[in-house]
């Protein structure tokens, strides 16, 4: 297939403005009449609110507005359980919870009136650890709730026992991981104006999510939600994070704005956006692994248990994901899991790339090279006698038979590109000195898009003016990962055009529908559908038009037409390739809008039937997968513990690139941040306070942390995808740590199994940090 | 109080407090913001500007240490219909993906190319080392650098070499 705008590594339409400078972010936009708002936040984890006294902080200079609890019409949101309140009013359950909020003039002002704020706590004991809220007499969080379990995702399949009893070989073992924070450069910002082109109130800012914000604004104001407009602006990164934290955020703006009917603009500094935003879960995991000497897993027995924090959140579906993933890519045919998630008050915890599996990937496939260090095998030999082929049954009973499963081509695309096996061999040898290398590899499959999470589908809109340029309307967002370009590549492709005759909206909650969050790495797999579905329309609007214009003159249907290079054709003689110009593209414009013809379309796909049985955690879950297969090469220096990774082979298939540069984009991206997860991150957290509120205490990598990164992109065209496209977005940074684990164990010797791998852990196995995850 | 800066060589004068910061100024006062707040702290680099041939982190100057000074923003460097060659290597290269960092980077960029229009790896990771990205893995922007200097040196292009070379030159 012969592509004129897919699968070409176009520019980004959206870097321009970029790089100028020019592009408003949430925090440049200013409106008349525009006031201030900022938070005060609880004292303590967890404590009952006896008095709330506002009054000397009405009174202050510039302040036209102060809320509390009492002020909110609807006080508990939540896109899964609405549980999580906009404002705390009898108790606080977390150190980010807001108290009161206050509108001024200035934000000096706002500031000053916090202090004025007299709010007198009690404190209260609280729940820090999960394996503590899971006990029968545990306090509860939430005391409306019957105990401290959000969430229970149970998956049988088989016989466990006789699995167990089949094994020559059984393994034993216990992971963690640790919170961590998303890090997008841009702190979270709102603006909401009151009254305005008769929305009750519009939203603007850091917006990951537009319908889930709206839905939130809407559902705490206690209003319809054509009342609540969202439009999104450019963003200054998300992976994930921008959603609930903005959801409140947005509330508490639209509250004040409403009250004082001016526009009111929140930004949180750093220190807020990390004391309050959510987390990535931290997980507890036991592996119960068993399999034949010769090399064949026969069972798999797994508890996960996830910190959920004060709040539901995301908490169902990031267990749930991990339960589809927990097993890896591996044909085992007694499987038992349990994967949980447990309120506790500490910082809640949500969505970021990649949702529920770095945590189980970093268990389960450190898990695998520790099994082939007890068998004696090569991990990688390992590997390849149990990965998924086509017709393998998932753990969940899945019959992998409509897409090419492509592990083994992935994996050996990587060996190669990594020059894995002779350098396993030579890192086996006895290392000299202080400094010894290692290699490690990690392998998955995912599942793309929502899959039984929730509805999955998508709009768009293609508005062709009268001159022949183009309108493109998405539902889905622009979170920095390249979605327009994609999408405009798209619609380009489908209408013979060139990218800069496509002008790319924002999404606007009043002009297209509800197509559900850009998550899940579903943007150009289910919104690339939506778009191209809409071009389809609108081009066949098109040619039928022609038709009937030009199709007696010159012999021809509306089916022959060929729209390429900004101009439409129709093929003559018998050569491939020899075509005739009808009409241009901006020509034909202009002709249809004087007869009267619509050139618009709304796009809509709808992502095929999938399954699941919760009870038993069987069905099909995700009507397509992902694979892939990263390999670390580091360097260990075992006299300070110092890991320095130096080479990181990230091998994916994504069906079809449909620009293939930001492909390697995300796959540098990710494997960063997965470089982040592994040895550097943690949130630390002490009985529910956090210690490192900014990124002089929560370090991320930097230019000076980054190994030579390979990327390899591996294309089998899905049945589905358009033009074949899958996901890249998550899949690139759920294999990093468990790579990395690996290579370390093969260059020292020690098996570290929490996160992150921080000096200490390399050098004495265990963590000295008082905090964090112990 | 009054000061008198020359930012993108415009001499401006600016009613500001003692306790203003450089990057309020620029964002709230002079409506330039293209300058962006990543942490208040000196830590993200999203808030770089050139003050006197120099790389600061604008969310750290007051005000008052600014008066007089003359100040670069990305807004000084190019415009999208004439883009700076910097501007043109980070589209070329694919650098930008959300974009929030990249006015620092760009203009750290231009500091270093200035100082040293040839580096070597290691010097553009040094180079680049005060400022964090979370979205790129940082390769594309090594990248960038490396397509700017190629078209520096075949434009012969170097703005403000020479005149802003400052004490750590040659690093």
């Amino acid at each position: 297939m012969s592509f004129n705008k897919v699968n070409k590594s176009v520019k980004r339409i959206d870097a321009y403005e970029k790089v100028t400078g020019r592009a408003k972010y949430g925090a440049d936009l200013k409106f008349a009449g525009m006031l201030y708002g900022k938070v005060l936040r609880t004292k303590y984890p967890h404590a009952r609110i006896l008095k709330i006294d506002i009054k000397k902080a009405l009174e202050y200079p510039g302040v036209e507005a102060v809320l509390t609890a009492r002020d909110v019409p609807n006080n508990q949101f939540g896109v899964i359980i609405r549980n999580q309140q906009v404002l705390a009013g009898k108790e606080t359950f977390y150190i980010g919870d807001g108290v009161a909020v206050v509108a001024a003039r200035t934000e000096e002002a706002a500031e000053r009136a916090l202090e004025l704020i007299e709010v007198k706590y009690q404190e209260l004991p609280g729940i820090y650890d999960p394996e503590e809220a899971m006990k029968e007499d545990a306090d509860r969080v939430h005391k409306e709730l019957p105990g401290n379990q959000v969430i229970h995702h149970p998956l049988r399949k088989g016989d466990i026992e006789e699995g167990f009893a089949r094994a020559d070989v059984i393994l034993e073992r216990e992971y963690t991981t640790q919170f961590v924070e998303h890090s997008y450069l841009e702190p979270e910002v709102v603006i909401a104006v009151p009254h305005e082109q008769n929305s009750l109130v519009t939203i603007y800012g850091s917006v990951q999510n537009p319908y889930a914000t709206q839905n939130a604004v809407a559902s705490v104001l206690q209003v319809e939600l054509s009342r609540v407009r969202v439009i999104q602006n450019h963003l200054g990164g998300s992976f994930g994070g921008k959603d609930e934290v903005i959801s409140s955020m947005a509330a508490r703006a639209a509250l004040l704005a409403l009250k004082t009917n001016r526009p009111v603009k929140m930004v949180n500094s750093r220190d807020e956006s990390i004391l309050e935003s959510y987390k990535r879960h931290p997980y507890r995991m036991k592996y119960k692994v068993g399999a034949t000497r010769e090399g064949k897993l026969v069972a798999m027995e797994i508890k996960a248990v996830a910190d959920s924090g004060a709040y539901a959140c995301q908490t169902p579906f990031v267990t749930w994901r991990s339960v589809v993933q927990a097993t890896g890519p591996y044909e085992v045919p007694h499987v038992k899991t349990d994967t949980y998630g447990y309120y506790t008050n500490n910082i809640y915890t949500g969505a970021m790339r990649g949702y529920g599996s770095p945590q189980v990937i970093f268990a389960q496939e450190s898990l695998m090279d520790e099994l082939a260090t007890e068998l004696g095998m090569d991990p990688l030999e390992l590997r390849l006698q149990n990965i998924y082929h086509n017709n393998s049954i998932t753990a969940s009973g899945q019959r992998l038979d409509n897409h090419k499963v492509s592990l083994k081509e992935v994996i050996l695309k990587a060996v190669e590109a990594s020059n894995y096996r002779e350098k396993y061999a030579e890192y086996n040898k006895s290392q000299s000195g202080d400094k010894k290398r290692g290699i490690g590899m990690a392998i998955s499959f995912r599942g793309c898009s929502l899959g039984a999470e929730a509805v999955d589908a998508a709009a768009a809109i293609i508005h062709i003016q009268k001159d022949g340029s183009l309108d493109l309307y998405s539902g889905l967002a622009e979170n920095g990962q390249g979605l327009k370009t994609i999408f405009a590549q798209i619609a380009a492709e489908e209408l013979g055009i060139d990218l800069d005759r496509i002008n790319f909206m924002e999404v606007d909650t009043s002009i297209i529908p509800d197509s559900g969050s850009t998550v899940a790495s579903r943007s150009t797999l289910i919104g690339g559908n939506a778009v191209r579905n809409a071009a389809r329309k609108v081009k066949a609007i098109i040619a039928e038009f022609i038709e009937e214009e030009y199709g007696d003159e010159f012999g021809f249907k509306a089916k022959d037409l060929i729209f390429k290079d900004n101009r439409i054709y129709v093929a003559e003689g018998k050569d491939v390739g020899d075509i005739k110009e009808i009409i241009s593209f901006k020509e034909m414009a202009g002709k249809a809008y004087n007869a009267g013809v619509l050139l618009s379309a709304y796009g809509w796909y709808k992502a095929p039937e999938i399954s699941w049985d919760e009870e038993t955690g069987q069905g099909n879950p995700y009507f397509t997968y992902v694979y892939g297969c990263q390999i670390a090469e580091v360097e260990v220096d075992t006299g300070t513990g110092e890991i320095e990774v130096l080479k990181m082979t990230a091998a994916h298939d994504v069906g079809r690139a449909i620009n293939p540069a930001n492909v390697k984009g995300q796959i540098y991206g990710g494997v960063m941040m997965g470089l982040g997860y592994a040895i550097m991150e943690e949130l630390e957290t002490e009985e529910g306070y956090i210690r490192n509120t900014n990124f002089d205490g929560y370090l991320i990598p930097t230019v000076r942390d980054m190994p030579e990164i390979i990327p390899v992109i591996v294309e089998n065209p899905d049945p589905v995808g358009p033009y074949g496209a899958k996901s890249i977005g998550e899949p690139t940074l759920e294999l990093g740590s468990a790579a990395i684990a690996n290579a370390v164990f093969q260059a020292t010797g020690r098996r570290i199994r929490s996160l992150p791998l921080n000096l200490e852990r390399v050098l004495i196995g265990h963590s000295l940090s008082k905090g964090g995850n112990r | 109080m009054k000061i008198t800066i020359t930012v993108n060589g415009e001499k401006r004068e600016v009613e500001t407090t003692p306790s203003t910061r450089l990057l309020d100024l620029l964002r709230d006062d002079l409506h330039l913001t293209g300058t962006k707040e990543g942490c208040g702290k000196g830590e993200c680099g999203a808030c770089t500007v050139i003050m006197n041939g120099e790389l600061v982190a604008s969310c750290l100057v007051l005000s008052p240490q600014a008066d007089g000074a003359e100040i670069t923003t990305i807004e000084g460097l190019g415009t999208e219909e004439e883009l700076d060659p910097i501007q043109e290597a980070y589209i070329e290269a694919g650098a930008v993906q959300c974009g929030f960092c990249i006015p620092g980077m760009v203009l750290a960029s231009k500091k270093l190319l200035e100082e040293n229009p040839q580096p070597d790896e290691g010097e553009i990771r040094r180079g680049l080392s005060g400022n964090i990205c979370r979205c790129t893995g940082y390769q594309k922007i090594i990248d960038a650098v490396k397509l700017a200097a190629k078209k520096l040196a075949g434009t012969g292009k170097l703005a403000g070499a020479g005149k802003s070379r400052g004490k750590g030159g040659g690093r």
